[in-house]
């Protein structure tokens, strides 16, 4: 009886700190990607879009995309959706087939950075 | 029109100065080594120093040699002195049921540590640190199992994850091995004719990362709640080395997962004796863990100082 009244006590705690804790923000880990992390596409996508578990700031979140050669085919800089802040699209050069790889550095609002990388490829 | 853009810079230069001001976020955050992330374990100590506790850590122990059985509530925590450099404390109170002896209860002693993160390796998910644990004698209930005498333990932990092995093995990036390497030297020979022997303590945790093999390798569609989920086996042996007990080896094999969400995460493990001086039956272990710096990232989940 008493060692259930110390779990529960323990369990309480652990809850109270929990939901106790300010508005919090944390970690932006990918959640989802079009095209799909390791997907293989029919036609050549004209962005990248990456949905996050967080709202990123958008003075520090990058994201750029480079073929098997390693060079750039980002039509410019990575922006953050402004009605949807975890949402990050990088506009995309016309691109042929093959394989490309997508990096990115998240910075979310509350300053913790993440950081990933991920392939996709275009069908010949 | 000016106004505005002028307040748009301004905006950018305060967050930038603040960032440079702060610019060891990657070693604040709990077990990121690169692009991977290493959860807390539960049977072996986590390669990373952060702000963390977990609470509780509900233990229900293999049937032991000798007959008993103990149920143990416990609790870590880890604080941040300086980004690199933290102190732990962890306790466990426990409820041991022997045949033919009346129930003991009770704190079975105080451990505190203090841990030096030695490196954190973006490109290879590599990461090491130093520690020294002390587990501190009479600080505990005797009878309920907690030492009479001091122990100190000078650790080595190091983590690994596999994110740079070859395109050709895609399958096999997700993988993360963590490892301790302990020695136990007690400061007391012996106690009441019973030899303290010190010992080696190795143990090791191999993790298969869903999270990381739908962002980083391929998205399978795995849903919540299994998309967070981080399936491991846990394995540790403590190996007595001098005062006659040198070959009395005993450990535990844990298979189980952890779940791993944005402030927290739970863990389960069936808990399997490695042979019969360890025990015999399955024992189960269940762990609430708090992220510190993600739940309260501009107070207790910060380092004391940023030096």
């Amino acid at each position: 009886m008493v060692n259930h009244r110390m779990i529960v006590a323990a369990a309480v705690l652990a809850g109270a700190v929990t939901l106790g804790a300010p508005t919090v923000q944390a970690h932006a880990f990918l959640d989802h990607a079009s095209p799909a992390v390791g997907s293989t596409v029919p036609t050549a996508p004209e962005t990248v879009t990456m949905w996050f578990t967080q709202q990123l700031e958008p003075a520090f979140t990058t994201a750029t995309v480079t073929d098997a050669s390693g060079n750039t085919v980002d039509a410019g800089p990575a922006q953050v959706d402004p009605k949807d802040p975890t949402e990050l699209r990088v506009a995309l050069k016309k691109l042929s087939p093959g394989a490309y790889t997508v990096s990115w550095h998240a910075l979310s609002v509350d300053t913790h950075t993440t950081t990933g990388h991920f392939t996709f490829e275009i069908k010949p | 029109m000016h106004s505005a853009i002028y307040d748009w810079r301004w905006a950018q230069f305060a967050l930038a100065a603040a960032l440079t001001t702060t610019q060891i976020d990657d070693a604040l955050a709990h077990g990121f080594a690169g692009d991977r992330f290493f959860p807390a374990t539960i049977l072996t100590d986590d390669p990373f120093v952060a702000d963390e506790m977990s609470l509780p850590t509900v233990t229900l122990d293999p049937t032991a040699s000798d007959g008993s059985r103990e149920l143990g509530i416990g609790s870590d925590l880890s604080m941040l002195i300086t980004p690199n450099w933290d102190f732990t404390l962890s306790t466990n109170w426990a409820h041991i049921r022997t045949p033919g002896v009346s129930t003991q209860t009770g704190f079975q002693g105080l451990t505190t540590g203090t841990q030096y993160q030695l490196f954190i390796n973006a490109e290879h998910e590599a990461m090491a640190l130093a520690a020294l644990d002390v587990t501190w004698g009479n600080t505990g209930k005797l009878a309920a199992g907690a030492p009479g005498f001091t122990t100190l333990s000078p650790t080595f932990d190091f983590g690994k994850g596999f994110g740079d092995l070859p395109d050709s093995l895609p399958w096999l990036r997700p993988f993360a091995l963590t490892g301790n390497l302990v020695f136990n030297f007690p400061t007391e020979v012996e106690t009441q004719g019973v030899p303290n022997p010190s010992s080696f303590f190795y143990g090791f945790a191999v993790e298969y990362s869903i999270p990381y093999l739908q962002s980083q390798v391929k998205d399978l569609g795995i849903g919540p709640p299994f998309n967070r989920m981080i399936p491991l086996v846990e394995f540790a042996l403590t190996s007595p080395f001098n005062r006659g007990q040198s070959g009395m080896t005993t450990g535990t094999v844990q298979p189980g997962f952890i779940w791993a969400g944005q402030y927290f995460q739970v863990g389960a493990e069936m808990i399997i004796p490695t042979n019969s001086l360890s025990g015999h039956g399955i024992g189960g272990v269940f762990q609430f863990h708090m992220y510190l710096d993600d739940l309260f990232p501009n107070s207790i989940g910060r380092p004391i100082s940023q030096w």
